[in-house]
């Protein structure tokens, strides 16, 4: 029982930096109809940003702003320089960008910094605390719990509460009548990208320290995970994007916990095919899924 | 439907007239007629390419020679991912582990018939022929599931497909001996071409013949009825199920086929080393296949044949780079590997920017151009 609630507190922290890389992927769906295959090996390239800050300045904090910074202005960047341009008559043209994108960050990231595993500190103990004799979370895991939750109030917020929220949703749902209404669509494409990418940045400076370390290919599971979460609440939805990533960070703990850490894998490609499978439109959607 | 009926039953021997879905094809129609039959002349261009190849390396140095083995294996992987993914319109990102179970299949078999001390020239051709009926059965399994997913969907759980070779071979380390992986008995020119044939040779040899038995059988099928299925239902599922074509057996026979030429591709790259690890199937393999076709252009053998040279030769640019340059130490270390990504990537990305056609679809674009401004002066 103690091993059972250890695993499921452990899972709740991962499952919440599932959930923060989810809501990225999701937020750039809702925005473009595309799924941001390289939102992983962006996320690295904020992240050596942001340790390159921290070990510079000696501060997690000014490393965790430049990171999240970086983040801004890489989504921004990528939209504009490239997503911009691709064609949209086949739909494999975009993660086929995507994945160059991968292979070309990689890569630079393995130039400039090499490609060993660099040690990234985290801000808090990471060993978990007694609670009545129990292992419960460690410092480090309500960190990332509470992070996660203040982002996901403040882009809600952001969405139902804001002028500027109001416009990103009507330029998503429907491009042609808000260019109609005054709505600048295309910038709203980019601050899409950019909160996504931000989003992201985060979600990687948070999962990090819980690895090997700072490399080059660190996020590339971490994306097959949050690509499931997000497929598990539905790719149209936010909140199904966190209940998700929760989920599936349950779900990998235990199958880890109990079957070894080698089965993960594994399990993350059984649960994608089992929800695409049965429920294509993930578990909260209630629309139906295309049949030919 | 009327209208061809009455020349029907009058038992006119008329030619078949084009079929609607000809219209799919880029280019003219071939027409059976004129030109011959398409496998002969399919046949003729495969011998042609074999010969020449043949002679190429009889005067090739032995690392140039395990260099064009190298470009054979890929060939039969890339040709059979650019059916699918090209023509058929299913992006799968998985083809690096399909790879994986051709060589793991080959290197288990060897293995057994090497501990039972069974040796034999026919256990080479047995083994591949295991490759590709494991891998078509893995690509069965993995072509069910992608029926009935969609762009991205299939992108990702294919992606998933990917990261699962590592894991594999180490919860079954019995089976497959985890990081080490297997070694198997390597193989050796046969005794008749003299004792001192270079065993490279022989090699690109086999790869050679593999990867003309793979792009002949697949240009015989893309100029198939099932060809012209796959591209309609690429095109329009909806209008290809009212044509007749059952459109979820299509794509599962698409994602077998391509998952054969993947095993055996697989299989001859195991062949070249007599080793099989799964350090050698990463994540970025299956991202390598797919820059080389579509660098090549997406649904073109002959693409295929460039993508596969360009796969091999780009991976030595490094090296050379150093050198040439005489680099640095540390430069070149970080340069290792590294430096093939960098490249790959932005081929991916300009080539989808600029020229969605591809290498072949490019230089075919410029000749066209340059074609009509000679025909421009004589109007």
């Amino acid at each position: 029982m103690d091993r059972f609630l250890f695993l499921t507190f452990g899972g709740l922290s991962t499952g919440a930096v599932y959930a923060a890389f989810a809501l990225a992927l999701v937020l750039i769906w809702r925005a473009a109809r595309l799924v941001n295959f390289a939102q992983g090996a962006m996320a690295v390239a904020t992240a050596y940003v942001g340790y390159a800050v921290a070990s510079a300045t000696g501060s997690y904090w000014l490393g965790l702003g430049a990171a999240v910074l970086a983040g801004l202005l890489l989504g921004a960047l990528v939209e504009r320089v490239l997503m911009r341009f691709v064609g949209h008559a086949n739909p494999l043209n975009e993660v086929i960008v995507a994945l160059g994108l991968v292979l070309l960050i990689q890569a630079v990231l393995g130039m400039v910094f090499g490609n060993g595993y660099r040690p990234a500190a985290a801000p808090f103990d990471t060993d978990a605390l007694t609670l009545g004799g129990v292992a419960a979370l460690s410092p480090y895991d309500l960190w990332v719990l509470g992070a996660v939750l203040v982002v996901v109030v403040l882009l809600a917020l952001l969405f139902t509460r804001t002028p500027i929220g109001l416009r990103m949703r009507a330029a998503a749902f429907a491009p042609e009548v808000s260019r109609l209404l005054g709505v600048d669509v295309s910038r709203m494409l980019t601050l899409g990208w950019a909160l996504a990418a931000a989003v992201g940045a985060l979600a990687g400076m948070l999962v990090v320290p819980t690895g090997l370390g700072l490399h080059p290919h660190a996020m590339d599971l971490v994306f097959v995970v949050a690509f499931t979460a997000a497929v598990v609440g539905g790719l149209d939805s936010p909140a199904g994007a966190v209940v998700g990533g929760l989920l599936v960070g349950l779900i990998l703990s235990y199958v880890t916990g109990y079957l070894g850490p080698d089965t993960t894998p594994l399990a993350v490609l059984v649960l994608l095919l089992a929800v695409l499978l049965v429920r294509p439109g993930g578990l909260f959607s209630s629309a139906k899924a295309r049949h030919v | 439907m009327t209208a061809t009926r009455p020349s029907a039953r009058s038992g006119v021997d008329r030619p078949a007239g084009p079929s609607p879905l000809r219209r799919l094809l880029p280019g003219a129609p071939a027409t059976a007629g004129p030109r011959g039959s398409t496998l002969l002349r399919h046949l003729a261009g495969a011998v042609l390419a074999g010969a020449l190849v043949v002679l190429l390396t009889n005067q090739l140095p032995p690392y140039q020679n395990l260099q064009v083995a190298r470009v054979c294996a890929f060939l039969c992987v890339t040709a059979g991912y650019t059916v699918l993914v090209g023509l058929n319109g299913q992006l799968s990102l998985g083809h690096g582990a399909l790879m994986a179970t051709g060589a793991y299949t080959v290197a288990l078999v060897q293995r057994a018939f090497d501990e039972r001390g069974v040796q034999g020239r026919w256990i080479l051709p047995l083994s591949l022929l295991a490759a590709v009926a494991a891998t078509a059965l893995a690509g069965l399994v993995i072509g069910l599931a992608a029926a009935r997913l969609r762009g991205p969907y299939l992108a990702g759980v294919t992606l998933a497909v990917a990261t699962l070779v590592p894991a594999v071979s180490t919860i079954f380390t019995g089976v497959f001996n985890g990081e080490q992986g297997l070694r198997f008995p390597a193989e050796t020119p046969p005794a008749f071409l003299g004792a001192y044939f270079q065993p490279e040779r022989w090699l690109a040899w086999i790869a050679l013949l593999a990867a003309l038995l793979t792009v002949l059988l697949l240009a015989n099928l893309v100029r198939s009825r099932f060809g012209r299925s796959l591209r309609a239902v690429r095109d329009d599922e909806v209008a290809a199920r009212l044509a007749g074509i059952h459109v979820a057996r299509t794509q599962v026979l698409a994602f077998v086929v391509s998952a054969g030429c993947a095993g055996l591709g697989g299989g001859v790259y195991a062949v070249l080393t007599a080793t099989v690890a799964p350090g050698k199937f990463p994540l970025e393999l299956s991202l390598f296949l797919l820059m080389a076709i579509v660098i090549g252009g997406l649904g073109s053998l002959a693409g295929a044949v460039w993508g596969a040279v360009l796969l091999v030769t780009l991976q030595d640019l490094p090296s050379l780079l150093t050198e040439t340059f005489s680099l640095s130490g540390g430069l070149a270390q970080r340069l290792e590997g590294n430096l093939a990504l960098a490249v790959f990537g932005l081929i991916l990305i300009v080539v989808m920017l600029a020229a969605p056609g591809g290498l072949h679809g490019a230089v075919r674009t410029v000749a066209a151009r340059l074609r009509a401004r000679r025909r421009v002066p004589e109007d």
